[in-house]
């Protein structure tokens, strides 16, 4: 331990201390603007680069005062140093520098996407600006439109998190810093669209983004004309993950379960049904379970050919990152739709059928804690004759802007139940939402199919966590079943190398691409780097999950309706049909030309 | 699945430039450097490659391309020409050499140059590493001969 004094306050704190964190752990808050934090998660971003964060150094390891003030993020403490954060010094040159950064900044603050939750925009409020006095050249570069991500790199300032997430913890590649000096950006390969390089749309880039460069694709408006228009049938489906941070929109604590005001708000917007995707997460453990128990089966009975483990198919993200990644292992994941790829399909034939209504005048909108989810809705294969099986999917943050639009609060609101039948679910479909969740759900159901007896206990506390790659060893009543699990795509990489590579073998593994899962989606209300709101919506996921009469997918009196009335037996024809799908490779391929 | 079209002896040159750095990500630059020097610059199909070979996004290589002025992206002329225009030059008659080499070339002029600091001997042009002095439109034809 080494001794250091912040404005005049003595703390002790570990050797290897930065300036920044010494001072948070005193409760003094310097303001930052580059450096970014995911704690718990792996992901540090420092680059040093903006220079908000710097302090005057008035005793240094030599007793005397350093004369260059120290960025905090990246200056560690030394024994006996004397620091002020906000000295008259500090804070002039802290102007200085964000007002250099507002010069080469749009000020369109009034229609910014990111208004409100801008972190740039607090400094020049927190710093009190009033004029930005250096007057020059703004740089500009092409706006770039994806299914999912809206670029606007006119509002880059160079903090490279966007770099930094993409690179490092989902090891996608897509991002890079290019060019030099005042032309200096983070763009894909050759400056190309995202749609065309290796990004996989997760969106964690657009989630830790400071400004307004890195947004989502706003569709509240296509809904609206949509709920407009009375020719049309609006139908909504809720995620999993999007009933606990919703709340957080409208000033509750993270971690709060808004199931039924969500449903209840959901009514007054004028969606015509109000239907959960949990439902099709019930169907997606009847659809993924067989798969998985057919596919042990076969290889217990001596067959090679059987591909193991299985992936789950839920994560849009991971999707598009096997594509991308690991295309000689594309018969690999499981066939199954993700829940709500499955809940368009329902929707747009059993259930219209069963209503009366034509495929397009049904619309169906999904609420999503998830950016993928947008691109997934677009892939053409989830398409009839050019109508989608879903129309628009909103975020978690859209609906709540949705919400607050009508004039509506969360917190005033009942709590209402779903519609029926698409709107019936269990413990199990609830915590797809949370890293563990989906191969949990699995499980439950897998073990009482495979082995006919009841599970003896409920909850699969070892599938549960926040460490970026688990495994567990599930007794199947006398036949052990291996279960891994990663969440960020870093872990999934890793874990699916050492499998690629023969180094470890197991039955089934579940994916999900965002920090924590779903819970962490890029499509959540921004955490600002607080890993804490992640384990209170993952710890409200499984709060829920307890709270339910029925817990596992296949007691589910809505899912053995559907399969007497409809689908006749999991994996049967008309499954195969509406409920399973395939993949492409997108990974990059030599060919000899001339 | 996204295509890199390269010719044989290009995909087997390159490959033979990494695998003599190792694979290694951290020599990139090395590799680019080596590549250049053979095919005079670097398309987005060359970088592709490298960045498959070191197991690495091409992102990064094109970051690395695209920040160092060493690297290029277009292609250049095996002999670069620079024609001074400078004030000495200028007077002297300069620009109607220029005419007269961007006529017989058809091409035209990539980058302005500085003064070669050859005054006495204006007006000059340099092609490649040889200076030559006193130029006239006339002289155009047998300059460019020599590189034929």
């Amino acid at each position: 331990m080494i001794n250091v004094t912040i404005d005049n306050k003595q703390i002790q704190v570990p050797e290897g201390t930065t300036i920044l964190k010494a001072a948070r752990m005193a409760g003094i808050h310097i303001p930052t603007l580059c450096y970014f934090e995911l704690a718990g998660m792996k992901f540090e971003n420092k680059p040093g680069g903006c220079r908000v964060c710097v302090v005057e150094v008035t005793k240094d390891f030599n007793g005397r005062p350093r004369r260059n003030l120290a960025p905090a993020c990246a200056t560690d403490c030394v024994e006996g140093m004397e620091v002020l954060t906000h000295s008259a010094r500090v804070i002039n040159a802290r102007r200085t520098v964000v007002e250099l950064i507002l010069s080469d900044h749009p000020t369109d603050c009034l229609t910014c996407a990111k208004s409100g939750n801008c972190e740039l925009q607090s400094l020049a409020q927190y710093l009190g600006i009033r004029d930005i006095p250096f007057k020059g050249e703004q740089s500009h570069y092409r706006q770039d439109m994806s299914p999912s991500i809206v670029r606007d790199m006119d509002k880059c300032i160079m903090c490279r998190r966007c770099e930094n997430m993409c690179n490092n913890v989902q090891t996608v590649g897509a991002l890079s810093a290019i060019n030099r000096g005042f032309s200096a950006v983070v763009a894909p390969a050759f400056e190309q669209d995202l749609v065309d390089s290796p990004c996989v749309m997760c969106g964690q880039c657009v989630q830790v983004c400071p400004v307004g460069a890195l947004t989502e694709v706003d569709d509240t408006r296509n809904v609206m004309a949509a709920i407009n228009n009375p020719k049309k049938t609006v139908i909504v489906n809720t995620a999993p993950a999007t009933r606990v941070a919703l709340g957080e929109e409208f000033g509750m604590p993270a971690g709060t379960i808004v199931t039924g005001q969500m449903a209840a708000a959901l009514r007054r917007l004028g969606f015509d049904y109000v239907f959960d995707t949990d439902f099709t997460a019930d169907l997606t453990i009847m659809e993924e379970g067989t798969e998985l128990l057919g596919r042990i089966k076969k290889f217990m009975a001596g067959d090679k050919s059987v591909r193991l483990p299985i992936l789950t198919s839920c994560c849009p993200g991971w999707v598009n990152f096997f594509e991308h990644n690991f295309p000689d292992m594309l018969d690999v994941p499981s066939t199954a739709k993700s829940p709500m790829q499955m809940f368009g399909a329902v929707a747009k034939n059993y259930w219209a059928d069963k209503m009366g209504i034509k495929r397009e005048d049904l619309v169906v909108v999904s609420i999503m804690p998830c950016l993928a989810k947008k691109y997934e809705s677009k892939r053409k294969e989830f398409y009839k004759d050019g109508n989608p099986d879903i129309d628009y999917v909103l975020t978690t943050r859209e609906l709540a802007r949705l919400i607050k639009q009508f004039n509506l609060d969360l917190k005033d609101m009942p709590s209402e139940d779903y519609d029926d039948p698409l709107g019936e679910s269990t413990g199990a479909a609830v915590i797809f939402g949370a890293t563990g969740g989906v191969i949990e759900a699995a499980t439950r159901t897998a073990y009482e199919v495979f082995t006919g007896k009841p599970l003896p206990k409920i909850d699969f506390t070892e599938l549960r966590g926040m460490e970026g790659i688990r495994d567990a060893w599930v007794d199947f009543d006398g036949t052990p079943i291996h279960i891994g699990i990663a969440h960020g795509l870093s872990n999934a990489r890793t874990l699916l190398q050492r499998v690629r590579e023969g180094k470890e073998q197991f039955h089934a593994i579940e994916v999900m691409a965002c920090p924590g899962g779903c819970v962490g989606g890029a499509g959540q209300p921004y955490h600002h780097g607080n890993s804490e709101i992640i384990k209170k919506r993952t710890e409200a996921i499984y709060r829920e999950d307890l709270g339910k009469p029925i817990r596992k997918s296949h007691e589910n009196p809505s899912i053995k309706k559907i399969y007497e009335e409809y689908f006749g037996e999991p994996c049967g024809h008309k499954s195969h049909e509406l409920l399973h799908t395939h993949y492409f490779d997108k990974s990059e391929h030599v060919e000899i030309s001339e | 699945m996204a295509v890199i079209k390269l010719s044989e002896a290009k995909v087997n040159f390159i490959k033979d430039v990494c695998k003599s750095y190792g694979n290694k990500p951290g020599e990139v630059i090395n590799v680019l450097h080596k590549v250049q020097g053979e095919y005079g610059y670097l398309p987005a199909e060359v970088q592709e490659l490298v960045a498959k070979e070191l197991g690495i996004p091409v992102s990064r290589v094109y970051g690395i391309v695209s920040f160092y002025s060493f690297f290029t992206m277009t292609p250049k002329g095996e002999y670069p020409i620079s024609v001074c225009l400078g004030t000495a030059c200028y007077v002297r008659g300069a620009e109607k050499v220029l005419d007269e080499l961007k006529r017989q070339l058809g091409i035209n002029v990539g980058e302005v140059t500085r003064c070669v600091g050859a005054c006495g001997l204006a007006p000059v042009i340099e092609v490649g590493d040889k200076v030559y002095g006193r130029m006239t439109p006339d002289r155009v034809k047998d300059v460019l001969a020599e590189y034929k």
